[in-house]
């Protein structure tokens, strides 16, 4: 039972000024040079753009008239249901008072309906005989309530029945408020949102409702017919009575409402009837003035109407088609059309809108955005229905992009799916994961839930408060966000989560970043463009690719490891090595640490070392007095802290090659101990991890790149989580994983291939690997680059050779491997540069690193 | 291998302009100051602290561009032209350097060491 509500007498205007003051109307002042702009209707849409006009500084250049047939100044029409329900009271609705059209210098003729507009005189003409010039009209008339034709609505006034009432505006709201202390039985015409609204809304005020609609289901234009009835049981369970598919078609009673009567021949008693069983454009005023109307007035792009000087907005409003009865579009419209008009930008267009929205309906969430279920043959549908619980949530997908979502009892997903709607973005492989959250350890949802003090990236210990923080001063981009706050710049993977809280942090407003889809910063080209430009052009060089595609020519320091990554790639022996354009890590063969010293990592394939490998960098680790002696995760020795000026004779005396520990390249293969030993083992799993890594030794790539075989699928070289990961599964087969992943990420990796040979083996990992160099962005690891290309994808490139390019890739990867020579032979005898491996710290005492 | 000491100014000859290869670093000590120089790939010569001030990242080892000098352990970048930082972190100070037939001078304050 709602508290009971407070009752204004109906001559309150809302938003209005205090008895006495009155707002000063000035005539019509000739020496004024601004234009005039007059705004019919008051509603969401019309001060909106009064809004957007002012915000644009228009007041500079247009003198603002808004005609309201409503006495009250500017409210929020959505909140009526709250205000009816009781829990909201209509004060709180008030978007612009009176007061806030003096303040602005705009004239608020409210209460004055426009009867006429000569567009030929360009002039208005109002029901109280004043006749108002304009430069420039705006059409933002709403819509009406649609009273079906029921016999006995109307009374010979052409009013309606006392007892029946719209619900559209505040002074139907407070009529119904005021009925409802008085009524015991009410009956709702309508089962789509103000409907249920209004229904449950009288309820809460103690009244009985019957709920009568004319479709098959509740909700017909939003939902499906399963989810119609889930929420007809959520609705009846509150204890509203709901009848479907059935018309009215008469209303009883002489001098008020007594009931209604359906076609089925039902009589429903009743004292109170609300009408809400659509709305209509108004374009009344429109139509009569010549301009085009169909369904509603009709708008280009510009939303201008076919007369220049007059334009149409919200829910009058008709473009390429669409008539919409939201009110997201109505600002779109509002934001383009000031654009428009104060010359922000002439070349504003409207292009329609996707409509996605997210409602309470009767208590029950609700959340829909474009079709309800799929249209043609290829579009995929995916129904989670539970009844019981109220819950049914559906997508539809058509060429892999999200073209509508329904859910209904349970939104967690929406604003998830609102970004793949919104922008087309890639969906997960697994359909499922639109929909439901599967425990994998990744944060793909609940941003909104998050705690503000929640640390996002680990790295740069950045909390979801900060990053809200910074988009509320300003920084909508990403890109922006992530310099700004430094959120995202360490370890990245932390990228995605970032992203998500900026896109829920500027509520949807977010600014794309133009960079974000370029290879790297300093070259405005994503990979492919990139690469074809380069090839095109025989880019060789690091300086060359600058000096031709970088804007103005310019280097840029962030960019040049990325390049020299991409033309090793590409040219292999024929690319024309700059040192500076290498990372301090790949000129020196070594891992820069914090102090300035490196870390030497000599190569064991497979993690299988001999005796004597092991005491020569025990000797190694001694004479140059090596401070820490580690075991790697990749089944390597790591000597840290050697200096720079040790590493050629570090590396002279290991007689080893390089393990690439530095590089983002092909790391290292971790195996099991595999059939030779182990009594598990189905396959030599230690061998192929030799092979493999004899293979692919230094093979530079977008990001690193760590493999793993394993003789059995117990896993004990971790294969599942590896970059790439081998495992035997008896009879001389192997299953193929790719984009695993077990570090600030963890992914199972997903099977591509079974194969039955090693040979295959090295095939396939071959061809996977220079598809992911080709094509994967810089820095981005096959934990992301796998489920963005999706597996079928991967599957029908790299076993069928769906798109042709089998050959080109196997060539590809082979002219990188026979390029293939040890830095360490190479650059350990003779420097590659004067003072290649002269100290950078400390020459003198410096205060010491501190120390954690 | 002091030169010359002008208005609190001492000039110090570091090495040749051929020990620092084209865009990259190397690092000296000039009069007890330790120092990194820079020659650019449009030929500009510049000398810079050589401890990064956020956690002490020898920047001789550095990446750099015509604007900016990035530090190699966690990428925070420093302009020439004022030696702020672009993200954050403090100064670096910046020395005057330039090219006398061939040697690398650079120009360190009294204040300084």
């Amino acid at each position: 039972m709602g508290a009971p509500p407070e009752v204004v007498s109906p001559g309150t205007v809302l938003g209005g000024r205090p008895a006495g003051l009155e707002t000063l109307h000035l005539a019509d002042d000739d020496t004024d040079a601004r234009a005039r702009l007059v705004v019919v209707g008051n509603g969401m849409a019309g001060a909106r753009l009064v809004e957007e006009v002012l915000e644009r500084d228009g007041g500079e250049q247009v003198r603002i008239t808004v005609f309201g047939d409503e006495p009250h100044g500017n409210y929020n029409r959505i909140m009526l249901s709250p205000v009816l329900a009781g829990e909201s009271h209509e004060d709180d609705i008030v978007l612009n008072s009176h007061d806030w059209y003096a303040d602005n210098g705009v004239t608020l003729r409210a209460g004055v309906r426009v009867e006429r507009i000569d567009t030929a005189a360009k002039q208005v003409h109002g029901d109280d005989g004043s006749i108002t010039p304009y430069d420039h009209l705006v059409l933002a008339t709403g819509s009406y309530s649609f009273v079906p034709p029921m016999a006995g609505v109307h009374r010979e006034d052409g009013g309606l029945l006392p007892g029946v009432f719209g619900f559209r505006t505040i002074d139907e709201t407070r009529a119904m408020l005021e009925a409802a202390g008085r009524c015991r039985k009410a009956v709702v015409l309508g089962g789509g949102l103000l409907g249920l609204e209004a229904a449950r809304a009288l309820q809460g005020h103690g009244l009985r409702v019957d709920l009568v609609h004319a479709m098959p289901w509740l909700m017909n234009v939003q939902l499906d017919a399963e989810a119609g009835a889930i929420l007809k049981r959520s609705v009846e369970a509150l204890g509203i009575t709901v009848h479907c598919d059935v018309l009215a078609t008469e209303v009883l009673g002489s001098g008020h409402v007594e009931g209604v009567v359906l076609k089925d021949g039902r009589r429903l008693d009743c004292d109170l009837l609300v009408v809400a069983a659509g709305v209509r454009p108004s374009t009344d005023l429109a139509v009569r003035s010549g301009l085009e109307v169909e369904r509603g007035i009709v708008v280009d792009d510009q939303l201008r109407t076919d007369d220049p000087d007059v334009y149409a907005i919200g829910e009058c409003a008709q473009h390429r088609g669409q008539v919409y009865g939201l009110v997201a579009p109505a600002w779109e419209h509002a934001t383009v059309l000031a654009d428009v008009l104060t010359g922000t930008d002439p070349d504003a267009a409207y292009h329609g809108s996707r409509t996605a929205t997210k409602l309470k309906v009767a208590g029950v969430d609700v959340a829909t955005m474009g079709i309800t279920a799929p249209e043609r043959d290829e579009d995929e549908f995916l129904v989670i229905s539970e009844p019981r619980r109220g819950v049914h949530l559906s997508v539809v997908i058509r060429d892999d992009r999200l073209v509508g979502a329904t859910l209904l009892g349970d939104t967690r997903k929406v604003a998830y799916l609102t970004q793949a709607f919104d922008r087309g973005s890639p969906l997960p492989e697994e359909r499922i994961r639109l929909l439901v959250d599967l425990s994998d350890g990744k944060a793909e949802v609940g941003v909104a839930d998050m705690p503000g003090d929640s640390q996002v990236c680990n790295c740069n210990g950045v909390t979801k408060q900060t990053l809200c923080d910074t988009v509320k001063d300003g920084c909508t981009s990403v890109g922006a966000v992530m310099d700004r706050t430094r959120a995202g710049k360490g370890c990245g993977s932390c990228k995605s989560l970032v992203q998500q809280i900026v896109e829920w942090a500027a509520d949807g407003d977010v600014t794309e970043d133009e960079s974000a889809s370029w290879y790297v910063p300093g070259v405005p080209l994503a990979k492919p463009e990139l690469m074809a430009a380069i090839r095109e052009r025989d880019l060789r060089s690091v300086s060359a690719v600058f000096a031709a595609l970088a804007p103005g020519g310019k280097e840029d320091a962030k960019s040049k490891m990325g390049l020299t990554s991409l033309l090793r790639m590409m040219w292999g022996d024929d690319f024309a090595d700059e040192r500076d354009g290498r990372f301090i890590n790949d000129r020196v063969h070594a891992n820069i640490q914090r102090d300035g010293t490196f870390s030497v990592v000599p190569q064991i394939k497979g993690g299988v070392t001999t005796p004597a490998q092991l005491r020569r960098i025990a000797d190694v680790a001694e004479k140059y007095e090596v401070p820490m002696v580690k075991i790697t995760g990749g089944q390597r020795i790591d000597l840290l802290g050697v200096r720079k000026e040790d590493l050629p004779a570090v590396w002279d005396d290991l007689g080893m090659p390089s393990g690439y520990a530095y590089g983002k390249s092909f790391r290292t293969v971790k195996t099991c101990v595999g059939s030779d030993f182990c009594r598990f083992g189905l396959g030599d799993s230690t061998a192929l991890g030799v092979a493999l890594e004899t293979r692919f030794q230094g093979i530079e790539s977008p990001a690193k790149l760590k493999l793993g075989v394993v003789g059995c699928p117990r896993n004990c070289a971790e294969a599942y989580v590896k970059d790439v990961g081998v495992v035997a599964v008896g009879n001389g087969r192997w299953e193929v994983y790719v984009g695993g992943a077990a570090g600030a990420s963890v992914r199972k990796g997903d099977l591509l291939a079974t194969v039955g040979s090693l040979e295959e083996v090295l095939t396939v990992v071959g061809r996977f690997i220079q598809y992911y160099r080709e094509n994967a962005n810089w820095l981005e690891r096959t934990y992301d680059f796998v489920p963005r290309v999706g597996l079928q994808r991967l599957q029908h490139v790299l076993l069928e050779d769906g798109e042709g390019i089998v050959a080109d890739l196997d060539a590809g990867i082979q002219r990188s491997i026979d390029a293939y020579t040890d830095p360490w032979g190479q650059d350990g005898g003779r420097p590659a540069t004067p003072g290649q491996f002269r100290p950078s710290l400390p020459l003198v005492d410096l205060p010491k690193v501190p120390v954690r | 291998m002091t030169l010359t000491e002008l208005a609190g100014v001492r000039s110090h000859v570091v090495g040749r302009v051929e020990d620092v290869p084209p865009g990259e670093g190397r690092a000296f000590v000039a009069g007890g100051v330790q120092v990194a120089v820079f020659r650019l790939r449009d030929g500009s010569l510049h000398a810079t602290q050589a401890a990064c001030p956020h956690a002490g990242g020898p920047l001789a080892d550095g990446q750099t561009d015509v604007d900016v000098l990035v530090c190699p352990l966690h990428l925070y970048a420093y302009r020439w032209s004022d030696g702020a930082s672009t993200s954050g972190a403090a100064p670096i100070r910046t020395y005057p350097v330039r090219d006398v037939d061939g040697d690398l001078v650079v120009e360190i304050p009294a204040s300084v060491g």
